[in-house]
């Protein structure tokens, strides 16, 4: 089962891509540039040439009634994967995404699910600025009735696609464009990374960090450069940011006692703050220290190298985070 | 042209089903037994009538707001519709969508919702899906007038031309959208012409006479299955009710903004009373005949609130139940 095969986070998408509308002919592929590598990269390679224009449907730019369209083709039986190469540009289509396919299910008392995809790029850095490199995972998050994805790596790139496809709910997958180089064992079969269940990517016993999608390797960073400093650093990768894996992120918690979040969107009202709530729910007798936040500023994503490089979190914030943390001293008692 | 004695009792009789169950909830929201908002459609019934007489079993139709009738037209069952609008479990959205989600996928139903314009691209999508399936299954929109401001209309209608969707808009215009005249909110008049630059089959219809939605339904529909689709169809039509509620004339307070004498003259035009005419003058259904289908009707319509009424609500402890598949 097991393969050493290596394969690329975009290549990954493109083989669940292929490997799903083989097996199954009610999914199909829609969205803008879907025929172009300028677009989505190569997670579409090929695609158009194997399955046609009928199930590679590369669409005018309205992404409203292309986003509705799809979300109808599943209520009609079919498994779209709907593509937005700029998440920014989701905000077109949050009404049938939210107004429509996270809602039917429920206000439709069970008659009919919405299994669909809705595949969301993030282009961070570039400088792109304010339209073209948002991250917006928190608002879907906040949303009942979808599941939200984001997967680190090539090999979860590949499951979480698989999975979000079969999952019979409308699935927010959203991937970095940053990633889209990042190199590991991807298994040739088909494969599922379960929806809700989060990874430890590395074990330690003072500092758990929970990180989502590319500030999980600027986790894995942090915990390398800690770990000479002596503090050991368990870097919770969460996969899923909707449901959270509720059980993966308080026993590591309870094992540290000192929480650093690490999340690719902004900090107020977003993941960062869902998972902070959930701990002191849950976990707040066992922290050692106040919980700490890195994400990013409540401010829109400037163009200017410069200002990029204010604005985006690295490793060096959460070694920050993760010191402030081991230095803490309680003055109440 | 004849039409079979069947088809034209069948006509009349879907109807008078969805008039009067329309009616029997004016009383109950009056007396606050039902508090779901209900667009009832009273006066607009020969649109979804004459459309979905045209439509096999496993057509698509999705509907808006104001879509009791689209459900019964479609074939919906009227028990699971009242206990809807009385959010009953036993109702066809279990209670959980009320009088403005109504869903019965078994007869092509595939479901109805009040944001303005925001079901047209899902039956879009699942004409697309048709499509791909090469199934040869038509997909009906309703909206109103008033969905010709959202921005999405104009998105579906040029992608489901490029695609040649087997997809039917049809536009139900009773010249409200909401408190607002038609004259006032669009620069296109007729409506059908905003479907002219999208190079697809046209029709602009009387609402009102049941026989001609059924003509021009026909065309459309053969135009959808053969593959030359869409088509995009207009039907001049009335609402005999407020737009949320009866009307506030029941009540004698008249705050309607529409003119009376508008309103009475969409009365002498309503399609129930124009077929009974039809039907009578051509001596196709006798009085004694028409009498015994509504009494037949009265009866199913008394059993569906007696239905309705005597079911269970939702349990509490089921609140989030159904939040996923």
């Amino acid at each position: 089962m097991s393969s050493h095969r290596k394969l690329q986070y975009s290549l990954a998408i493109n083989e669940a891509l292929h490997q799903m509308m083989e097996k199954d002919e009610s999914v199909f592929v829609i969205g803008q540039g879907v025929k172009s590598p300028w677009y989505v990269g190569n997670t579409a390679h090929n695609l158009l040439e194997r399955f046609g224009e009928m199930r590679i449907l590369d669409t005018p730019i309205s992404e409203n009634a292309i986003t509705g369209a799809a979300v109808g083709a599943a209520i009609a039986g079919m498994k779209p994967v709907v593509v937005h190469p700029r998440m920014d540009f989701m905000f077109f289509a949050l009404d049938p995404i939210i107004n429509e396919a996270a809602n039917w299910h429920y206000m439709n008392g069970g008659k009919s699910s919405v299994s669909v995809v809705f595949w969301g790029i993030i282009n961070r850095r570039g400088e792109q600025a304010a339209q073209h490199s948002q991250a917006i995972h928190g608002i879907f998050a906040h949303i009942p009735g979808l599941r939200v994805v984001m997967p680190a790596t090539a090999y979860d790139a590949k499951g979480l696609m698989i999975a979000a496809i079969l999952d019979p709910n409308p699935v927010v997958f959203v991937d970095e464009r940053m990633l889209y180089g990042q190199v590991e064992s991807v298994p040739e079969e088909i494969y599922t990374v379960e929806i809700g269940k989060g990874c430890i990517r590395r074990e330690g016993k003072d500092i758990t960090v929970i990180a989502v999608s590319y500030m999980v390797h600027e986790a894995m960073k942090a915990a390398e450069s800690l770990a000479k400093e002596g503090v050991g650093v368990e870097v919770v990768d969460l996969r899923t940011v909707k449901p959270l894996d509720r059980e993966m992120i308080l026993a590591s918690v309870q094992k540290t006692g000192r929480l650093v979040i690490a999340d690719v969107g902004w900090k107020s009202f977003g993941v960062s703050a869902e998972v902070a709530a959930l701990v002191s729910d849950e976990a707040f007798d066992t922290l050692k220290a106040p919980i700490q936040r890195v994400a990013l500023p409540d401010c829109p994503a400037p163009a200017s190298k410069t200002l990029e490089d204010a604005y985006y979190r690295t490793a060096e914030d959460i070694v920050d985070a993760a010191r402030k943390l081991m230095d803490y001293r309680r003055t109440d008692s | 042209m004849t039409y079979p004695m069947d088809f034209l009792h069948d006509l009349y009789k879907t109807m008078l089903r969805i008039r009067l169950c329309e009616e029997s909830f004016v009383d109950p929201i009056l007396a606050g037994e039902v508090t779901t908002p209900c667009h009832l459609c009273s006066g607009q019934e020969a649109v979804a009538v004459g459309l979905c007489s045209v439509l096999a079993k496993d057509d698509y139709v999705f509907g808006n707001h104001r879509s009791h009738g689209h459900f019964l037209a479609k074939g919906g069952s009227m028990k699971a519709l009242a206990a809807e609008i009385y959010c009953k479990e036993a109702g066809c959205s279990r209670g959980r969508g009320g009088s403005m989600h109504l869903i019965d996928p078994e007869v092509g139903m595939l479901g109805s919702a009040p944001i303005v314009a925001g079901t047209i691209s899902l039956a879009v999508g699942a004409a697309l899906a048709a499509s791909i399936r090469k199934d040869k299954r038509v997909a009906v929109s309703f909206f109103g007038d008033g969905a010709t401001g959202e921005g999405v209309l104009y998105e579906s209608l040029n992608f489901a031309a490029l695609m040649k969707l087997p997809i039917i808009f049809a536009c139900e215009n009773n010249l409200y959208a909401t408190h607002m005249p038609v004259s006032e909110c669009r620069i296109t008049q007729p409506i059908s012409r905003i479907a002219e630059p999208y190079c697809m089959e046209v029709h602009t219809v009387d609402g009102n006479d049941v026989l001609q939605v059924y003509e021009a339904s026909r065309q459309a529909v053969a135009t959808c299955r053969k593959g030359n689709g869409p088509v995009f169809m207009e039907f001049m039509t009335y609402r005999l009710r407020g737009h949320v509620g009866p009307d506030d004339n029941v009540q004698g307070a008249h705050t309607d903004i529409r003119p009376k004498d508008e309103i009475a003259r969409w009365i002498d035009k309503d399609p129930i009373k124009r077929l009974e005419q039809y039907l009578l003058e051509h001596h196709l259904l006798a009085n004694r005949m028409l009498q015994e289908i509504k009494d037949e009707v009265t009866a199913e319509v008394q059993d569906a609130q007696n239905f309705a009424k005597m079911q269970p609500s939702p349990k509490r402890e089921d609140l989030t139940k159904y939040v996923f598949a």
